[in-house]
Formats: structure tokens, C-alpha cells, sequence
């Protein structure tokens, strides 16, 4: 019809909103305000008929304008998440806890655990049933800052115990915040979720308790339950407690399988290849390799000299004793093509010669092993290594050049 | 009240009305044949209808409330309209005469007062009821549904019958649907028997009474005058007074959700005027506001087009006969001769001007542009001032007015998206519901300080004063930036003692009209099918009288066909460019 064009309530509002977003994607907050004090005159009309209504609109907006606002004080920010609070009984608890976010954010540590308390005690007929999840992250929430708490009262005692106090109220404090917290931060991380920050915590606990079967079950739960999104951090956990208690290195190495997996270029790639190396076991060696030579595929590992000298270590080894010659080259097989460029240029030898010695050393090794003495790497960096009168370049040049048959061999 | 005389039967003089609306003593209940309608003269007060029931269950009004009709409402209504359309200068005779005629005129064609059965009779059946259980039992009072639904949903009104829902178990009498007596009833009147009154028509009255009176504000800028604030519209029932309750489907009639459209507005004047049987309206002649040749003039000044333009105008409108008497005065109930739409059709006829002088083909009228400008740099300043300005560059105009342009059509924007629509006191739609729309806007004015405050500097603007002209340009500005002085020369040719155009073509918007009353329009406007220069040409006029290009675009086809009647008929094949 040809009034498709009248400007109506509904219009005008959609447009008022727009002017707001584009207001507040270029941070500017004072238009921003001005056009939401324009916009909440559709509370009146919200029947909560669309997806995010004005009601959900306002809190989001209204949250960010007053947060980023430079005359905006804490005080109106929490004002304002009180009003928004009794706006929508369905959102309650969501907006309980990103208030209590913000709080945290800005340090308010013990109003936001008061807020998580008060949120906790909130029940509204079938509404509480409803937002269970959100209820469980309020809790979850609460468990932490009276982890929070425990581990300041732990450091006092601590400190009381150096000075020789001994301080029976502190240490009561200190196990009540610790029941608390571990009830909360247990119930959590059943749930299948990424709970990292919650498990660290929680693990913290048991181990200062002495739980150690609790807090292995816990990391093992974390890691291997299937339905738990893949998770790197959760490897990591569970090799550092591991390697607290002092378990073996096949219990480490397995723990740190999964994360090769998800993620091979991961920093604890270098432990892990530096204890497969020395396993008796010739899978684990042969897996070694396989990790030091995928870590060092990824950009962000390229001038890790420790991670050179694993695989120069390997790689030496290999070649002196003359067995397993194929796993080089099985590995070389689908990097000859790009390793070259990506590592050993001219361009880099220079670099990394001039930048770092030792990584120029590593880097030499391996380059003249796999591509032989005429490489360019290899060529520049010995011949400047001999040049400083390093001793160390002597002997590589010597010892690539004694073993040039067989790097022709991985080569060819 | 104002019936003095003594009663027959025992000769007190103490009236009252039955619901029949016949006058009887309360004294001695003896009931008179005289009905309310010949009685009462004053009119435009707030009549106040005083009524019993006949042993039926009345509903007390505690509230402090009284009962009234919907048309009351629109009374008062139009009497705020009255008002500041004399504020803003318009003679009094419009309010106290005209616009109250017209009213009363309305009343009695439609029934609702002034006659001898008002059609409140009827209503009184309905709206005092016994307490019922279930709205929905009763066959032939309709339910709050179906009426909601049945009539044009403005905005969001629609969206209360989720509260009327929530109501529906009503057991109360019909106060809670509405406040008015009338206002379910009126809602259900068949609109095609009588023209039912809504607040876009109290417009339709105001424009109706300027027009009979020759004022000089057109449609467009009094619809303008609206959205600005200055004449009375959105929540205008604040100004109601207290006693005058408005609740339930009174929100439908009196609480509006949109701003009036041109058309809308104008096709029901047309409606009233023919409705009403009223005869030829006084005429337009050529030294009205409302004529074409007064409005261009107008219309070129704030267009910053040179004042020599307006020859041409003269000349188009001499030439396709829309500046006679005839043809310019309104005619109710004609249906042979075409509404005119007096503002639009001036800004029309300046566009085919610019096309007759300009080509506005996207290219010849930069070339023109280069000449001028050529011609401009020769030109020593004391040339230009002996031989009536400098040459008219159509670049530079373009140049100018689309900056001016871009900048008041942002503030526009703007504007409309901060439009506030709610007012103070809200209405409510029945009495459950009050205390959560109460808190509601308690809540909004809450939220509306707490980031007033964080607005900055810049305060809420103020109503800008009403203007006639939403753009201006001074003679004086010495950015040469105003071109009413430059001179056409450079453009036109004599020819056997007559100025005609240096450009020897035309292109028609349009080889065929459209039949208007079956599509609603003479042609069907798209931006992409014509050219840019056209496309802002439109634009300018379309932001100064705040209407679609499209209506623009509609009577420069009626114009351009008119023009060159006697060209289209000959035969044309598939040429769309004319030689004149």
C-alpha cells in the first residue's frame, strides 16, 4: 500500500535503534545516550513478541553505554542493573551475574559475592526451574570467590606461621571458605562445559587438602569424558598434577598424547619430545620425531632454538647410529618441498646468524643433515662459524661433512 | 441546562435528559417531545450529558468520571486544532465559524447529534449493562476481540489484545472496554454508511477550513506543522479534562501511532466535502496563496532557483489551463474534474520547467553548466552586474542545494528517530492493567534522566519555530551561494519575438498514464529508470513538502501530458524524446 513510507512508532523506534548502534560501535557515548533516552520509551510497548526485545535491548545497551561513559560512576551502573533487574523476571539471573561480572571487573570483589548471594536465595515459581543453568553458574561463581577468599586466608596463615603466630581463627576461616567453595566448583564441573579457571581451582584445593585420588579422578574426568568438548587445557592440567606427583614417564607421556593431537605446536611439545626421545621403547622414539618435527612446521616455533636442538638432537642421533634412517625420511617426505624455503634460506641463515648463534648452530645441524652440505644454510652459516673461529662450527662442518653419504641417502 | 422554560406539569424548571435524549422535568418526571439537539446552542464547551437509566443497573461512576461520547472527543480535538492554527495566524473566523459549521454539518449527516434519534439511542443498550459472566455467552454484544481486530490496526494497538486477553473474564460493564460511552459502538460502524471520524480526519476538517477560507498554508505544510509539534495531534487527549476518562478502545480512536499521511489526509477531505454536500468552495484565483503562480514563486525561492524562472512557470500553467478558476476551485462531489493537490502541483510545474529548460538528461545539463560557467569567468564583475547577475550554472546549484539538502535531510532523520511518542499521563487500557503501565513509565522517565544526563551538552531541542520556509538563502551571502539573481540568458533564444529554450529536446517521464483510479497512480516511479539529475529534482521538492517522489513524479506526468497533448496524439513509435 502507499503507505508503507508512514513513519510510525515501530519505524521510528528501528531507526532510533540503528542511530544507537552505529553510536556505539564508534564510541561515541554521549550520542549514544541520547538517542537510548529516545529509545526506552518502548518499554511501554513491549509485549515481548520479537527475538530480543526492548526490554533485553535497553539492559545491553544501556549496560555498555554506562561502562564506558567517562561521567558514568559505578554507582549509576548499578543502579541502573537494580532497575533492569526488575524488568524482566526471565532474564534475572542473567543479569545478576553479568552485573556481577562487571563488579569483578572493576575489583568490587565482595559486593559481587554479595549480589551471587542474594542472586542465589532468589526462587520465583517455575521461573527458578527454568533459568537452572544460570543458577548453577551464580553458584559456580560464588564457589569461586570463596576460593578466592580461602586462598587469601591461606596466605596469611602462611605468613603467621613464618612469623611464628599461629592464628586458630584464620585457619577456621580458611577450611569454612574451603567446604563452600568446594561444594560449588564440584557441582560445576560435572556438567560437560569448559571450566577451566573452575578446575584449576578446584584441584588447588584437593591437593592442599591431601585429595590427591579426588583431584587425579577430577583431571581425569576433565580430560577423557567424552562429553566434554575437546579441551587442550585440560591435557595440560593433567600432566602438570601428574608430573607434581611425581608419576612415571608413561603415565606423562600418555597424558600428553591427546594434546599432540589437538594441538601440535603446543609449548609442552618440546617436554614431550624431550622424553620421548629417551624412552627404550622404539614407538616412543619414533613418535618423538614425529612431534618435534610437527611442532616446528608452525611459524610461531621457527626460531625456538631449544626446539632446534631436540630435533638436531634426534636427527644426530640417528644418523650416528645408523638405524631407523627411514623414519628421517618419512618425515622429510612431506616437508622437502616447503622446509627448505621456510627454514633454510639465505635470507634466514644470515638472520639467524647475525640474531642468535646458538639457534644458527641447531638449525645448521639439522639443515645439513637433511639437505646435505651444499645446502645454503648449512654452507653459510658453517663457513661464518669457522670464520669466528667457533669451535663448535668446526666440529659441525667436520661432522656433516663425515656423514654427507648418508644425508645424500635421506635426501635422495 | 439551557432549557428555561417551565415545565407543563408543575411548572419548576429543573431538566433532565432521557436516554431517548428528550427533555424531562425531574420534578415531576413528565418527559417533553423536545429533543436535545434544538436546545443546545453552545457547542463548543464540553457538554456534559447528563442521563438515567431505567431501572437498569447502572454503573457508579466513583471514579469522578462522566459519561461522554466519542464525538465530544473529537470536539475537543478539533478545537485545540482551531486553536493554534490561530496561534500560528490564521484568522479566528476559522475556528469560531467555519470549522465549528463544518462540525456541526458532520454531526447531523452522521447522526450523532442534531437530529432527532442521535444514534446514542442504540448505544445506550449496549454500553449500560447488567454484570455478565462471559463477554463471549452474549451473541450480540461482539467481543472485545473481534472489535479490536475489525478496524485498521494502528501500530501497535493491535498488540493490547494480548491485555485484553488477559481481561477477558470480564464481569464488569462496558467501562472497562472503553471510558466513552460510544467507543465499542463506534468501532463497529460499518464504514461505508457514514464516514466514521478518526484522528488523521480531524486534519481532513482543518485542511477542508483553510481551504474554504484561502489561507495560505497548504496540506504539506500543515501536515509539516504537525510532526513539529505546533497543531495538536499526538496525545492531544491530555488536554482532555479530568472527567473525561479515556480507557480500553478509546485508545484505539484517540491514541495515535503514526504520523498522517499526504494522501490520506487529502483523499478524505474529499470524502467530508462530498459527505457534507457542500457547495463550490470559494475560488482560487490568481492572487490567492494556493495558485499555482504564487505557490511556484514560493517554491523557486526556497529551491534557490533564479527568480527569472518564474516566467516559465507562468507560462506552463497559462498554457495547459491549471491556473483557471475553474480547475483550481473545489468542486464536492464532482467526480469529473481531478483533485487538485495545490502544493504539489506547483513544485511539478517547476520540475517541467527545469526539464524544458534543462533537458536534466544527466548530460545536458552540465554542458549547459560549462557554458555558463565559461561565459562567467569572461565576464568582468560590472558585466555581470549591469546584465542582471551572472549566468545561472547548474553545477553550482546542485552543488549548493544538495549540501543544504544533505544536511537538513540528516536533521530530519534524526529528528524522527528521536521522536517521543508516549506522553506524561498514559493511558491505560483498563483499570487491572493501570498500576503496571504506571510503573512502566515511571521506569522510562527513570532511564530517560539517568542517560539525559550522559547525553552531553545538547538538550532535548525545542519545538523549532514554526516557518513557512525550511530552507532559506540570502542575496547577501557572499559566497554567492543565492541564486534568485542569476540570469537565464545564457539558456534561451529569441525566437519570432519569444523566449524559448536553447534545448531543443524533451524526454516525457511516461508515454502512457496509468488509470489512476484503478492503480492509484498515473505512473509508477522508479528511481533506477530515470536520470540522477531528475531523481534530486524530485528529491528537493519531495524533502521541502515531505512527500513520496512518486506523488511528485505523478503530476509532472499529468502536467507533461497535458503540455504536449497534441504531439502524444500523433503517432510515436517508440520514441520517448520530443522535439518541441
Amino acid at each position: 500500500s502507499s503507505h508503507e513510507h508512514k513513519l510510525n512508532f515501530k519505524k521510528s523506534k528501528e531507526a532510533c535503534l540503528s542511530y544507537i548502534q552505529d553510536a556505539l560501535l564508534q564510541k561515541q557515548w554521549n550520542r549514544a545516550a541520547e538517542f537510548l533516552t529516545c529509545y526506552v520509551e518502548s518499554l511501554e510497548k513491549d509485549y515481548s513478541r520479537e527475538h530480543i526485545g526492548p526490554s533485553e535491548m535497553i539492559w545491553r545497551i544501556g549496560t555498555e553505554i554506562l561502562w564506558h561513559h567517562s561521567q558514568s560512576s559505578m554507582k549509576d551502573f548499578n543502579c541502573f542493573m537494580e532497575q533492569m533487574k526488575t524488568l524482566g523476571v526471565k532474564r534475572y539471573l542473567k543479569v545478576c551475574l553479568e552485573h556481577v561480572f562487571h563488579l569483578l571487573c572493576n575489583g568490587q570483589i565482595d559486593e559481587a559475592y554479595q549480589s551471587l548471594s542474594l542472586a542465589e536465595s532468589w526462587r520465583f515459581g517455575e521461573q527458578t526451574a527454568i533459568q537452572d543453568k544460570e543458577m548453577k553458574l551464580i553458584q559456580a561463581y560464588r564457589g569461586l570467590l570463596d576460593f578466592y577468599s580461602w586462598s587469601k586466608q591461606k596466605n596469611i596463615l602462611l605468613e603467621h606461621s613464618e612469623d611464628g603466630f599461629s592464628d586458630l581463627a584464620v585457619e577456621q576461616e580458611m577450611h569454612s571458605c574451603f567446604r563452600k567453595a568446594a561444594v560449588n566448583l564440584k557441582e560445576i564441573i560435572k556438567i560437560p562445559g569448559v571450566w577451566d579457571l573452575f578446575v584449576k581451582c578446584y584441584v588447588d584445593l584437593l591437593e592442599f587438602y591431601g585429595d590427591h585420588n579426588e583431584a587425579r579422578q577430577v583431571l581425569n574426568e576433565y580430560a577423557y569424558n567424552s562429553k566434554f568438548p575437546a579441551n587442550p587445557n585440560a591435557h595440560v592440567y593433567l600432566y602438570q598434577f601428574l608430573k607434581r606427583q611425581g608419576e612415571s614417564k608413561k603415565s606423562l607421556i600418555s597424558a600428553l598424547k591427546i594434546l599432540h593431537d589437538i594441538v601440535p605446536s603446543h609449548e609442552l611439545m618440546i617436554d614431550f619430545n624431550t622424553m620421548l626421545q629417551k624412552s627404550k621403547k622404539r614407538k616412543k622414539r619414533r613418535l618423538g620425531l614425529e612431534v618435534i618435527f610437527a611442532a616446528l612446521d608452525y611459524a610461531g616455533w621457527k626460531e625456538n632454538a631449544k626446539a632446534w636442538s631436540c630435533l638436531a638432537r634426534q636427527v644426530k642421533q640417528i644418523v650416528i647410529s645408523d638405524k631407523h634412517l627411514d623414519w628421517i625420511k618419512q618425515e622429510w617426505n612431506s616437508r622437502k618441498d616447503w622446509w627448505p624455503a621456510f627454514h633454510f634460506s639465505r635470507y634466514l641463515a644470515k638472520r639467524n646468524w647475525q640474531e642468535n648463534k646458538s639457534l644458527s648452530y641447531e638449525k645448521a645441524l639439522v639443515a645439513g643433515i637433511l639437505l646435505g652440505k651444499d645446502c645454503k644454510y648449512f654452507k653459510y652459516v658453517s663457513h661464518q662459524g669457522c670464520k669466528a673461529q667457533l669451535k663448535r662450527f668446526r666440529m659441525l662442518k667436520k661432522f656433516v661433512n663425515r656423514h654427507n653419504p648418508v644425508c645424500l641417502r635421506i635426501c635422495g | 441546562r439551557d432549557f428555561n422554560e417551565r415545565c407543563a406539569q408543575c411548572s419548576e424548571v429543573n431538566w433532565g435528559l432521557t436516554d431517548g435524549g428528550r427533555f424531562y422535568c425531574r420534578s415531576c418526571h413528565n418527559v417533553t417531545e423536545r429533543t436535545r439537539e434544538v436546545v443546545n446552542t453552545d457547542f463548543i464547551t464540553n457538554s456534559r450529558v447528563q442521563t438515567i437509566s431505567k431501572g437498569l443497573k447502572k454503573k457508579e461512576k466513583n471514579d469522578g468520571g462522566c459519561e461522554w461520547y466519542i464525538c465530544e472527543g473529537f470536539q475537543l480535538v478539533l478545537k485545540k486544532q482551531a486553536e493554534a492554527l490561530e496561534a500560528l495566524g490564521v484568522c479566528p473566523e476559522m475556528k469560531d465559524e467555519i470549522l465549528c459549521n463544518f462540525w456541526r454539518c458532520y454531526l447531523q449527516k452522521s447522526k450523532q447529534a442534531y437530529c432527532k434519534r442521535p444514534a446514542g439511542e442504540t448505544v445506550k443498550a449496549l454500553s449500560v449493562c447488567e454484570s455478565s459472566t462471559d463477554v463471549d455467552s452474549d451473541p450480540e454484544r461482539p467481543s472485545l476481540l473481534r472489535l479490536l481486530s475489525l478496524s485498521e490496526s494502528e501500530g501497535d494497538l493491535q498488540t493490547d489484545c494480548s491485555f485484553a486477553s488477559s481481561v477477558s473474564k470480564v464481569s464488569e460493564s462496558t467501562s472497562v472496554y472503553s471510558g466513552s460511552v460510544d467507543g465499542s459502538l463506534y468501532l463497529m460502524k460499518n464504514q461505508k454508511e457514514k464516514l466514521r471520524m478518526t484522528m488523521p480526519m480531524t486534519l481532513s476538517f482543518c485542511y477542508m477550513a483553510l481551504l474554504w477560507l484561502r489561507e495560505p498554508i497548504t496540506l504539506s505544510e500543515l501536515l509539516r506543522f504537525v510532526v513539529e509539534g505546533h497543531i495538536p495531534y499526538l496525545n492531544v487527549f491530555q488536554h482532555f479534562p479530568e472527567k473525561m476518562k479515556l480507557c480500553g478502545l478509546d485508545l484505539k480512536i484517540f491514541c495515535v501511532e503514526s504520523w498522517p499521511v499526504y494522501e490520506e489526509v487529502f483523499n478524505k477531505m474529499h470524502e467530508l466535502a462530498a459527505f457534507l454536500d457542500l457547495p463550490r468552495f470559494p475560488d482560487i484565483t490568481e492572487s490567492c496563496f494556493l495558485h499555482p503562480d504564487m505557490l511556484c514563486m514560493k517554491y523557486l525561492m526556497e529551491a534557490n532557483l533564479p527568480d527569472e524562472l518564474h516566467n516559465w512557470t507562468c507560462r506552463v500553467v497559462k498554457k495547459i489551463g491549471i491556473g483557471e478558476v475553474d480547475f483550481l476551485t473545489l468542486t464536492p462531489g464532482n467526480k469529473s474534474t481531478r483533485k487538485v493537490k495545490y502544493d504539489v502541483l506547483a513544485a511539478a510545474v517547476i520540475v517541467v520547467v527545469l526539464k524544458l529548460l534543462f533537458l536534466l538528461d544527466d548530460h545536458y545539463e552540465w554542458l549547459l553548466s560549462e557554458f555558463a560557467e565559461e561565459r562567467n569567468k569572461n565576464n568582468t564583475e560590472v558585466c555581470i552586474f549591469y546584465s542582471g547577475g551572472p549566468h545561472f550554472e547548474f553545477k553550482k546549484w546542485y552543488e549548493v542545494v544538495k549540501h543544504s539538502l544533505d544536511v537538513e535531510q540528516k536533521k530530519l532523520d534524526e529528528e524522527r528517530a528521536k521522536c517521543l511518542w508516549r506522553c506524561e499521563n498514559p493511558l491505560f487500557y483498563s483499570v487491572k492493567n493501570k498500576s503496571k503501565v504506571l510503573k512502566r513509565r515511571q521506569m522510562v522517565v527513570n532511564l530517560q534522566n539517568q542517560f539525559g544526563k550522559l547525553s552531553g551538552s545538547v538538550p532535548h531541542a525545542e519545538k523549532p519555530n514554526p516557518s513557512s520556509f525550511q530552507l532559506s538563502w540570502s542575496e547577501e551571502d557572499t559566497d554567492g551561494s543565492c541564486f534568485h539573481g542569476h540570469s537565464l540568458k545564457g539558456i534561451l533564444q529569441e525566437k519570432c519575438g519569444l523566449l524559448t529554450a536553447m534545448n531543443p529536446d524533451y524526454w516525457l517521464c511516461t508515454v502512457k498514464l496509468c488509470n489512476e483510479k484503478l492503480c492509484g497512480h498515473l505512473a509508477h516511479y522508479r528511481e533506477v529508470e530515470f536520470p540522477q539529475s531528475y531523481h534530486f529534482v524530485l528529491g528537493l521538492f519531495s524533502f521541502l513538502l515531505r512527500i513520496q517522489p512518486s506523488y511528485i513524479h505523478d503530476e509532472v506526468c499529468m502536467i507533461e501530458h497535458k503540455l504536449f497533448n497534441k504531439k502524444l496524439c500523433k503517432k510515436l513509435k517508440y520514441n520517448t524524446v520530443l522535439r518541441k
